[in-house]
């Protein structure tokens, strides 16, 4: 699915990611912990090709070298990036968004434009995956939602939008134990043999929900250890220190 | 910010869609502003002596006024002598089959065909060329509910006691500047009277193009809504692209008698000039509103996104009793453009009620400006205002301001003021992008949203006519 190759990432002339390699098979969960500081983000922004990251090294997805496609391409390319802190967009309705976001996905894949009927059909049942509730559609995107509520509106959209490559940026931040049910069980229904997900994250309490293929940890921009879901209780039990010097 | 995928010339070069000039035989005056030329505008216009007279008084305080500076805008001094005052069609116009047929194709390029048959059901259109009105569109079928709808020249000649009962009685011949040169040379424009008790089955509009070169157009409109009447009224306004400056001074009146209403909807959308500043309409205009009768209410709405200059305040004076005076207004400035706008409301009457809401956008090196007086007389108990302004600013070249004055004299008023500035981030353009929204649709998607309250307010078909220009004005400007 994603190959990063020798990836250079700086952001505002400081180099974060520093000749990193990875790759995501397809059908593959994979983690990424570490300090804060570390990079993490950065990784997440970079394959989304974000206008802050000035990238160096190749990024391949499904076999085609993506490193010179923008942000728009990559999205219709099929990588989603949920955000760690949606930002805020006064006057312009969720549901609005949404579709709008959904139809353009739809023309550049050479389809007719969702009806509005079947439209809310398919909105309505991803939102009861997510126990939403439909005041949101209408409220500004972002503009004064929860914690949760951000969070859920961005799985909301990633349902709508069936990525194939998901890049979750410390989804589980700022979630209750119930919220963080749900969300994750939102992120689990699109979990298939034909899609992979990079998630970053603090906390192995979300790997308890969703069950990863590798974990790694980032350092100083490298990642410096690769392993299975061992790695992240470990480093829940002994800390970064410990495990990484050991 | 983003790096655009389009070139940003390629994509100005195709802005001004409405740019193309027409080629007819015009009979124009010779170039220049003398008494000579006024007395030869009243005379093509076959106009009573009352009339040329009150023209040349005008002319005569013109002459003794200087151009006011407040504005801060910035443009080169205008010679009002190198400008065309009067330039009509050479054909006769007794009937559309009279009208050249290039004519014709010009308002049918704008989108606005003048065969009535062909017509949105319920527009009535005025179409206004360069200084004459060339058709007035179901003007007839109005015509059987008492409603007067034709060109102000036909109503000088036509309904004298209307004109001289009313005309200059919201905005004198000296009122200001732009308004005093507007009475001593105005050309055309449009004459509503809606009789009491009728509401105006259909929407009314008039469509104004300067085509001829070197050419200023000075229109006067005047609408009279009696007692217990209803009228919704829409312009709108285009020119050829050309690289020399034109001159549009405008004055509209509006009145309204007790329980009346006026709607009164403006699509501005002259030619701007390009991005180096060059050409474009320089637009003045003088807009008032007297409601006169008890609660009558006068509500203006505008989305300007043309014009070099645009020098603009739609103000209400509220004399009647529970009387309302409404302003909304999308303002845009893109490349060099200038806007100075905002309005004035005069309260006079017992709880007499305003709203402002104006919405600024600049881009580019667009300038933009509110400008507002909210003023309470002491007989005015129980005023209430509420004004809102909202900038939203687009690239790091453009600048909005915002000067709200009030003046208040009654103790009992309630006033409101609201006022805020905004940015399109990179941030909101990334979070839209990511999402697979392209740049130019994510941009619109945030200007739309940041102007709904007004487009809302604006008649259905030209909601949608004014959206499609909010977002040919705003294309290329994220670079």
């Amino acid at each position: 699915m994603l190959k990063l190759n020798d990836l250079t990432v700086s952001i505002d002339n400081k180099e974060i990611i520093k000749s990193l390699n990875l790759e995501v098979k397809t059908g593959e969960v994979h983690v990424v912990m570490g300090l804060n500081g570390t990079g993490k983000s950065t990784l997440l922004k970079s394959i989304a090709s974000s206008y802050e990251c000035t990238t160096s090294g190749l990024t391949e997805l499904d076999g085609e070298n993506v490193s010179a496609l923008n942000t728009v391409q990559r999205a219709h390319k099929g990588i989603f990036m949920s955000f760690q802190n949606p930002i805020e967009i006064p006057g312009v309705n969720t549901i609005y968004f949404i579709k709008t976001a959904l139809n353009e996905l739809r023309e550049a894949k050479g389809l007719e434009p969702l009806k509005a009927p079947e439209f809310m059909k398919l909105l309505k049942e991803k939102m009861a995956i997510l126990g939403m509730d439909s005041d949101i559609l209408n409220r500004s995107i972002n503009v004064g939602f929860s914690g949760g509520e951000k969070k859920r509106s961005e799985v909301l959209q990633m349902l709508m939008l069936e990525p194939k490559l998901i890049l979750l940026d410390e989804i589980d931040s700022g979630l209750d134990i119930d919220a963080l049910k749900t969300v994750t069980k939102g992120i689990n229904s699109l979990k298939s043999s034909e899609r992979s997900m990079i998630i970053v994250t603090h906390y192995s309490r979300l790997l308890e929900y969703i069950k990863p293929d590798v974990v790694h940890i980032l350092a100083e921009g490298k990642i410096v250890k690769s392993g299975d879901i061992s790695l992240a209780i470990a480093l829940e039990e002994k800390g970064y220190e410990d495990v990484l010097h050991s | 910010m983003y790096i655009m995928e389009k070139k940003l010339e390629e994509l100005l070069s195709n802005d001004y869609a409405l740019g193309f000039e027409t080629e007819v035989e015009s009979d124009a005056a010779p170039i220049g502003l003398n008494e000579d030329i006024i007395r030869l505008i009243s005379k093509k216009k076959k106009e009573p002596p009352w009339m040329l007279e009150i023209r040349l008084h005008a002319y005569e305080k013109w002459l003794t006024m200087i151009q006011p500076v407040w504005a801060g805008l910035d443009f080169p001094t205008i010679d009002y002598n190198s400008i065309c005052y009067y330039s009509a069609p050479k054909k006769p116009l007794n009937s559309l089959e009279e009208v050249d047929p290039q004519i014709l194709e010009t308002y049918k390029r704008l989108g606005i065909p003048l065969e009535e048959q062909k017509l949105l059901a319920g527009i009535a259109v005025d179409a206004v060329f360069d200084s004459v009105s060339v058709k007035t569109t179901f003007s007839e079928e109005l015509e059987k509910l008492g409603i007067i709808f034709c060109s102000i020249s036909e109503a000088i000649i036509n309904h004298p006691e209307l004109v001289q009962k009313y005309l200059f009685s919201v905005v004198s011949k000296s009122d200001n500047y732009f308004a005093a040169l507007n009475a001593a040379v105005f050309t055309d424009g449009t004459f509503a009277y809606i009789p009491e008790g009728v509401k105006c089955p259909m929407e009314l509009s008039t469509y104004f193009r300067i085509n001829a070169l070197n050419t200023g157009q000075f229109e006067r409109t005047l609408i009279i809504a009696e007692k217990d009447s209803y009228v919704s009224y829409n312009e709108g306004c285009s020119a050829p692209m050309r690289d020399e400056n034109q001159l549009h001074a405008a004055v509209v009146e509006l009145i309204t008698l007790d329980n009346a209403e006026i709607k009164y909807s403006t699509i501005q959308n002259w030619y701007p000039g390009n991005q180096e500043g060059k050409g474009g309409i320089y637009n003045f205009v003088t807009k008032r509103g007297k409601c006169l009768g008890k609660n009558s209410k006068i509500s203006w709405t505008q989305v300007e996104t043309g014009s070099a200059i645009t020098w603009k305040y739609p103000s209400c004076l509220l004399i009647g009793d529970n009387s309302i005076g409404e302003f909304y207004s999308v303002a845009i400035t893109s490349l060099k453009q200038q806007a100075d706008t905002g309005s004035k409301m005069m309260h006079l009457g017992k709880n007499t009620k305003s709203t402002i809401i104006s919405k600024g956008i600049s881009a580019m090196k667009g300038i933009n400006a509110y400008r507002g007086l909210v003023k309470v007389r002491p007989q005015a108990d129980n005023a209430r205002n509420f004004t809102q302004c909202d900038s939203l600013l687009i690239g790091n070249e453009c600048g909005a301001h915002t000067y709200p004055y009030q003046d208040i004299q009654n103790s009992s008023a309630l006033i409101e003021h609201e006022a805020s500035t905004s940015k399109i981030s990179d941030e909101q353009l990334f979070y839209a992008m990511q999402r697979g929204l392209s740049q130019e649709q994510a941009v619109s998607l945030i200007v739309n949203g940041f102007c709904k309250e007004v487009l809302n307010q604006l008649p259905m078909e030209f909601a949608v006519e004014a959206k499609e220009l909010l977002n040919l004005t705003l294309e290329g400007s994220v670079g």
